[in-house]
């Protein structure tokens, strides 16, 4: 609730951010429909075998990805509820949530550094007789890695979901004396299925579109995805046409995606509970301690040796002759100008955006225009979802290349493609905190004649700032650590920090790479946990709010 | 019975809000200086009448007067009223100085007169020396009081308040219906106060507008409608 000439102001302002997002992911869809090579090769060869065998393995490696990481979530989650106070155990949480802000890049790394064909498990094997060591390249790699980004990720969405359960089903189980399987089937399996769509859903989505790990693990065009092969068609075969009937299959992939987990997805329950501490009865036993403990023991390896293998790796490189080396300068500066940037321009477009939505939802019966807006609003991060980073960077690359060299574009599609990229993200982390500050505020600051820049500096700015700052942190982690955006574009003159870590990769100076790797890891890792919100902070916000 | 032209604070003609299905239906003229009880079963529509004066929601058809103007397309802001919620009356970081401050001047530029004049509401409503206290730190009636003083400052001649009382427990809500009156017996403001509380309206009302399914269905003095018990919605509402 705004006065009028701000909210005119304010809408206005949210149909531009809006106008220029719809116009930026479509003019490069736009760009990959049309695009006419003279002497092109026609449609019906262009989706051919190659494509095809491209099409299904992603759909196969994204199959047993989400299955995998959900077979292996179960146990853990179960365990890290039923063991809910031992030492530690909010560090095991915690170590579970750093998946989400590592680079790929970084990890593919470290799980190389353990299962890789020098690695720790091979190693193992190797001395204790064994000599067919497990390969980390291909399908078993990509799979590995996935797990590792998905399966904590998975379990921390389903320890949430157990610990909602009401303190009262704990008590009745005891009281009725049901068996650790009865509880499992007639308590924690209920709650886990209904979370099972989602959770599958957005695995599957991150699996079916993910770039740099299967750019590093998967080893050859055997074990290719459909974004790492429209990469390869653009810039090592230069086969638009190829790239494009690429870029249309992966639209319609995700497309399929996003309506099947709409359609299979409940509204998002992101309720706590009642903030009571909820006592469970089960898993007292020596056997069941046991059991839990060694699945949760299991898991921490399974996370924490790669996170080890970056860090004792990287403290081996010389890290004051890479600090001293130019280029290691140049990307570095490279990646904090583009990450701030982008970062600052995610949240800005973000929070105009969500005001615009409310103030154009603010009256009792709104326009159908302004209802059109908010509606749009909302949809836009689906629209950003739908049209991944590689295949609208694949349409500006088609989009731009009469204009000369697309290199001098570079630096500023980037930015554009990383601001794209976190908008969801952003929009998810603001738009909540962004409802209860104008719930709180909204009347009360208009019936006080408190707008525009009196109101920001006076009420907004106070109540938001931790938010802002969270999501700035979180875009800029997201931004600083991609690969995929700067691999279409990257060139002498534009590198980035995981540019030149994967360039050092592939040129085997691993050293190099090890050393860059954990300063990136460090770095994102840092503005990720920033970015995260505490659950000490809802306490806090849910006292502001009674005040 | 209504009060002569020129005595007029508030005056609601014909106005209609549509609420999806339900459709409100004002119609009424409160005279100055009073003490008017809105009353009625929740979802009568007490807290749209109050929005609709208050200027937090447009009537899709009818007039708002305010002292003899209309107000139509006026911002909240701008209208001479000064509203009081149940709750969330304070910005929660800023201390109960600096919220009685906004009262003044929303851009907060405050001298000494200014300041002095904060210091003296705060004295009125009880609460000296508290200008530092931050909000999350006093009571519940010790917010409200917080939110009085700045209706004071703020010196608007007609003063809104929905369910003020609500959330504080009885002894309280009897402090602050007597702090209510004295200041209003020293201001001489018009008051619209909602209330579930036949207590409130006995103690507090001069007149009383009851409500029922979206219409104003009695406009009286306090004692008549004490009386009332033949209406059923009445009779439950003054729980006989």
């Amino acid at each position: 609730m705004i006065n009028r000439m701000e909210r005119r102001l304010t809408l206005t302002a949210g149909a531009l951010c809006l106008g220029g997002i719809v116009l930026f992911v479509c003019l490069a869809a736009a760009a990959l429909l049309a695009f006419d090579e003279p002497g092109a090769v026609n449609d019906g060869v262009v989706f051919d075998a190659y494509v095809w065998r491209v099409a299904r393995f992603t759909l196969l490696q994204a199959s047993l990805s989400t299955v995998l990481s959900i077979v292996f979530a179960i146990p853990v989650a179960r365990a890290l509820a039923r063991q809910a106070a031992f030492p530690g155990r909010v560090w095991i949480i915690r170590l579970m949530a750093l998946p989400l802000g590592l680079p790929a890049l970084v990890a593919a790394l470290g799980l190389i550094g353990i299962w890789g064909r020098q690695g720790v498990l091979n190693t193992a094997l190797v001395t204790i007789g064994l000599d067919q060591p497990v390969s980390i390249y291909g399908l078993s790699g990509i799979l590995v890695a996935h797990v590792f980004f998905n399966m904590p990720l998975a379990a921390r969405l389903m320890l949430g979901g157990l610990e909602r359960i009401p303190g009262e089903y704990w008590l009745a189980g005891a009281n009725l004396g049901m068996r650790p399987l009865s509880i499992f089937r007639f308590i924690e399996w209920p709650v886990i299925r209904g979370l099972l769509p989602g959770i599958a859903g957005l695995i599957f989505m991150l699996c079916a579109t993910s770039f740099t790990l299967v750019l590093t693990l998967g080893g050859g065009p055997a074990a290719s995805t459909i974004e790492v092969a429209i990469y390869q068609a653009l810039r090592f075969d230069f086969d638009p046409p190829r790239a494009i009937a690429l870029s249309l299959l992966q639209i319609s992939v995700t497309a399929a995606l996003l309506v099947t987990i709409r359609l299979l997805t409940p509204a998002a329950d992101e309720g706590h509970g009642g903030g009571r501490r909820v006592r469970r009865f089960d898993g007292r036993s020596r056997f069941g301690r046991t059991g839990d403990g060694l699945v949760i023991a299991l898991a921490v390896l399974f996370l924490a040796l790669p996170l080890g293998s970056v860090i004792s790796s990287g403290l081996r490189a010389d890290l004051v002759k890479l600090a001293g080396d130019p280029m290691v300068r140049r990307a570095l500066i490279t990646s904090v100008v583009i990450a701030l940037i982008s970062g600052l321009l995610c949240v800005l477009s973000a929070t105009v955006m969500i005001r615009a939505r409310q103030a154009a939802l603010a009256p009792r019966r709104p326009l159908a225009v302004l209802r059109g807006l908010a509606v749009g609003i909302s949809a836009s991060s689906s629209l950003v979802l739908l049209v991944p980073p590689v295949v609208l960077g694949a349409g500006w690359f088609l989009l731009l290349r009469p204009l000369g060299d697309v290199a001098r574009f570079a630096p500023l599609l980037v930015i554009l493609i990383n601001t794209l990229m976190a908008l969801p993200f952003v929009y998810r982390i603001l738009e909540p905190a962004m409802a209860t500050h104008t719930a709180r505020t909204a009347r009360l600051a208009v019936s006080l004649g408190l707008g525009g820049w009196h109101r920001f500096r006076l009420i907004d700015w106070p109540g938001l700032r931790r938010p802002l700052l969270m999501a700035l942190s979180f875009a800029c982690a997201l931004s600083l650590g991609d690969l995929g955006a700067v691999a279409l574009f990257g060139s002498q003159d534009m590198v980035t920090l995981p540019w030149l870590l994967y360039s050092r990769m592939a040129g085997y100076r691993s050293t190099d790479a090890a050393g860059l790797a954990l300063f990136l890891g460090l770095v994102c890792l840092v503005l990720t946990i920033a970015g995260t919100p505490r659950a000490g902070a809802d306490d806090q916000r849910r006292k502001d709010v009674t005040a | 019975m209504s009060p002569p032209e020129t005595d007029i604070a508030i005056r609601l003609e014909g106005v209609r809000v549509q609420f999806g299905e339900t459709g409100l239906h004002f119609d009424c003229a409160v005279g100055k200086g009073q003490i008017v009880a809105v009353t009625g079963a929740s979802g009568s529509g007490k807290s749209t009448l109050l929005n609709v004066i208050a200027g937090f929601e447009t009537p899709d058809t009818g007039q708002v007067e305010i002292l003899g103007e209309d107000v139509a397309g006026r911002d909240p802001a701008e209208r001479p009223v000064s509203v009081i919620f149940q709750e969330h009356n304070l910005f929660a970081h800023l201390d109960v100085a600096t919220n009685i401050g906004l009262g003044i001047d929303p851009a907060l530029r405050l001298g000494i007169k200014e300041k002095a004049k904060i210091a003296s509401a705060l004295l009125r409503v009880g609460l000296e020396g508290f200008g530092k206290r931050l909000p999350p730190t006093l009571s519940g009636g010790e917010r409200q009081r917080v939110a009085l003083a700045r209706a004071l400052v703020r010196r608007r001649p007609i003063l809104l308040l929905d369910e003020p009382f609500a959330a504080l427990d009885p002894g309280l809500r009897a402090g602050m219906a007597s702090l209510l009156l004295e200041l209003h017996q020293q201001e001489g403001n018009t008051i619209l106060i909602i209330t579930h509380h036949p207590d409130d309206v006995r103690t507090l009302a001069d007149r009383v507008l009851f409500l029922d399914k979206g219409r104003i269905l009695l406009h009286e003095p306090v004692t008549q409608f004490l009386e009332h018990t033949d209406l059923p919605a009445v009779a439950r509402f003054l729980g006989r």
